[in-house]
């Protein structure tokens, strides 16, 4: 009786001093899956915005992915009423602006350029001034927004912080932070 | 301390220790199977010498292999195809075993389901199956990572991005899974190691457990008798072979069961030498490019049903959907509320049942390779709810089945 209360006594505490160990393994384990510190630094992209010419579309890359940059000319900013998505029945035109990254006096459409349906990249048309995905036919207009499904929703704006005349993709500015809470991107 | 005398032979000594006439016994002349048995039930057998076809392939793609996003591509198209001497003979075994071990899985599956074999005391026989259905599709995705061309790319792409949940956006769960924000290379290292390491060893792990599952309420057969097999096998090695209804596994059962691997063995190197085209996509065939879709996705054939049923749905149904059909085959054995262990055919209405699930899969696999164009859209739309309509009329069909 004396031993194998003994016994289980060893046996507990082994069991204790194990579980510990086996938690804490765990823990490091998950940690050494994360993405390593030198993966994170590359997360961010700084774009200078006065690079860019009205009208034109520029695929850069941010953390693997396409980023569609597409300057507005005056022209689009105005047409903007013309457009009706499909999704809301409303004009674009009150959504169309909200959607644009506004640096000094010029608008842009910075977005991710992955379809919302199925992550395929949708190609540009300038005479049209929308996009097309190929995959199964979702189309959105220059500022990004969804004019025909299935995509659920517009094209995703990544995280951006405005710099002077700069835009640095990855760090989240208080323009970004307004477009997330109302809902514009997600 | 056990006594031991000096040997006489080799075997003697060798049996002393290891007691190998004992362990020969056990595993093989007296390992009894039932006669009345058909060719499908070598699919056991095709499928464990499949899996060292896999084995034996992998090993020497292996030693050639660089699991580097900017090398791999070339490692497996240019040296291992063109440099390495017969290292496309290991590439094409790779590949082709890859896709043929699904088509013998599935049929080693409706066999099982067939004939009952997942009930009475079966059902761990089936559960481990279907556990190393799951461990297998987890080896075919991982691998198929490896050659790093825009298939691979983006079927790591999707597949990864299902772990996000939909409406759920737990993009942080799918970046831990990556290692990164997009596939790159701490993915492509991961799933190099899942591929060649972790998921191989449980397989292996998984394959003891079948096995061993297989032992207290042994193989089934054609009529699902219940045999006394102390009774036969007692008949058997009293010299009444005729009226024993059981044989040994090795060599009389293994000699059956090899003429079968024979005949598979024949299909398969047809297909390795022949049509090894069919197990490797045109669309791998270009590097891996993060800033290219190519316009139509699939997976391989052998998960075209699941996607089917993903793919009509909108995203958090869909979702749903293929959650579902990935863990409910597991659940057969309790959906299946009839006693009766006989035959499809002797059971009234799970008859149906069976031809109905195995039709409409083969339709969702069709469906899945077609683009989502009208009219596979609707055609699949159905087939998926047929799925899951047939798997809720499971339990309540077989509840009022007659005893056979």
């Amino acid at each position: 009786m004396k031993n194998s209360s003994r016994r289980g006594f060893m046996g507990k505490a082994f069991g204790g001093v194990a579980g510990v160990g086996a938690i804490a393994a765990l823990f490091a384990m998950k940690k050494s899956w994360d993405p390593l510190p030198s993966v994170k630094a590359a997360g961010f992209t700084t774009l200078d915005m006065s690079a860019y010419k009205e009208n034109e579309l520029v695929v850069e890359k941010w953390r693997g992915k396409p980023i569609f940059v597409l300057k507005q000319s005056k022209a689009m900013l105005e047409s903007e009423d013309k457009n009706m998505s499909q999704l809301t029945g409303k004009t674009t035109a009150a959504i169309d602006k909200t959607r644009l990254i506004k640096i000094g006096d010029a608008h842009y459409m910075v977005t991710i350029g992955l379809c919302t349906h199925l992550g395929c990249i949708p190609g540009y048309d300038k005479d049209e001034k929308s996009f097309l995905c190929a995959c199964h036919g979702g189309k959105y207009d220059d500022t990004g927004m969804v004019t025909k499904s299935p995509p659920p929703r517009g094209l995703d704006i990544p995280p951006f912080k405005i710099d002077g005349n700069t835009l640095v993709l990855g760090e989240e500015g208080p323009e970004y932070k307004k477009m997330k809470e109302t809902g514009i991107t997600l | 301390m056990a006594h031991f005398t000096k040997a006489t032979s080799i075997k003697d000594w060798l049996n002393q220790r290891l007691a190998i006439e004992k362990v020969e016994k056990v595993m093989a002349s007296e390992y009894w199977i039932p006669k009345n048995i058909n060719f499908l039930w070598a699919m056991g057998m095709v499928l464990v010498i499949t899996f060292v076809l896999l084995l034996v392939s992998g090993i020497f793609l292996l030693m050639y292999y660089q699991p580097n996003v900017d090398l791999a591509f070339d490692s497996v198209n240019y040296t291992i195809m063109r440099e390495v001497d017969f290292g496309w003979l290991w590439r094409h075994v790779h590949g082709v075993a890859a896709s043929v071990v699904f088509l013998i899985i599935y049929i080693h599956m409706f066999t099982a389901i067939y004939y009952g074999s997942y009930k009475k005391g079966r059902e761990m026989i089936w559960i481990s199956g279907m556990l190393l259905f799951v461990a297998f599709s987890a080896e075919a995705f991982s691998g198929y990572m490896l050659p790093w061309g825009q298939m691979s790319y983006w079927a790591g792409m999707v597949i990864t991005n299902l772990f996000s949940g939909g409406s759920l956006h737990a993009d942080g769960l799918v970046e831990w899974i990556r290692g990164d924000y997009v596939p790159a290379q701490a993915f492509l290292n991961r799933f190099f190691m899942l591929h060649v390491l972790l998921i191989p060893v449980a397989i292996m792990g998984l394959i003891g457990l079948h096995f061993g599952a297989l032992r207290i309420p042994h193989v089934n057969n054609q009529d699902g008798e219940e045999i006394d097999f102390d009774e036969e096998s007692k008949k058997y090695l009293a010299g009444d072979k005729a009226g024993s209804k059981v044989i040994r596994f090795a060599n009389d059962f293994m000699s059956k069961d090899m003429l079968v691997v024979a005949i598979y063995l024949v299909f398969f190197f047809y297909l390795v030498f022949f049509h090894y085209d069919f197990a490797m996509d045109p669309v791998n065939f270009d590097p891996a490019d993060g800033l290219k879709t190519p316009t139509h996705i699939y997976p391989e054939w052998y998960f075209l049903w699941s996607y089917e049923i993903l793919r009509p749905f909108s995203t958090n149904i869909g979702l749903m959907a293929f959650a579902f059909a990935q863990v409910i085959f597991m659940a057969l054995p309790f959906l299946d509320r009839s006693p009766n262990t006989v035959p499809a055919s002797r059971r009234g209405l799970f008859k149906y049942w069976f031809w109905a699930m195995l039709i409409d899969m083969i339709i969702l696999t069709a469906m899945g390779k077609v683009p989502p164009i009208e009219p596979f859209g609707t055609i699949g739309f159905y087939a998926a709810l047929t799925f899951i309509g047939l798997w809720i009329a499971l339990p309540i069909i077989t509840m009022f089945e007659k005893k056979a």
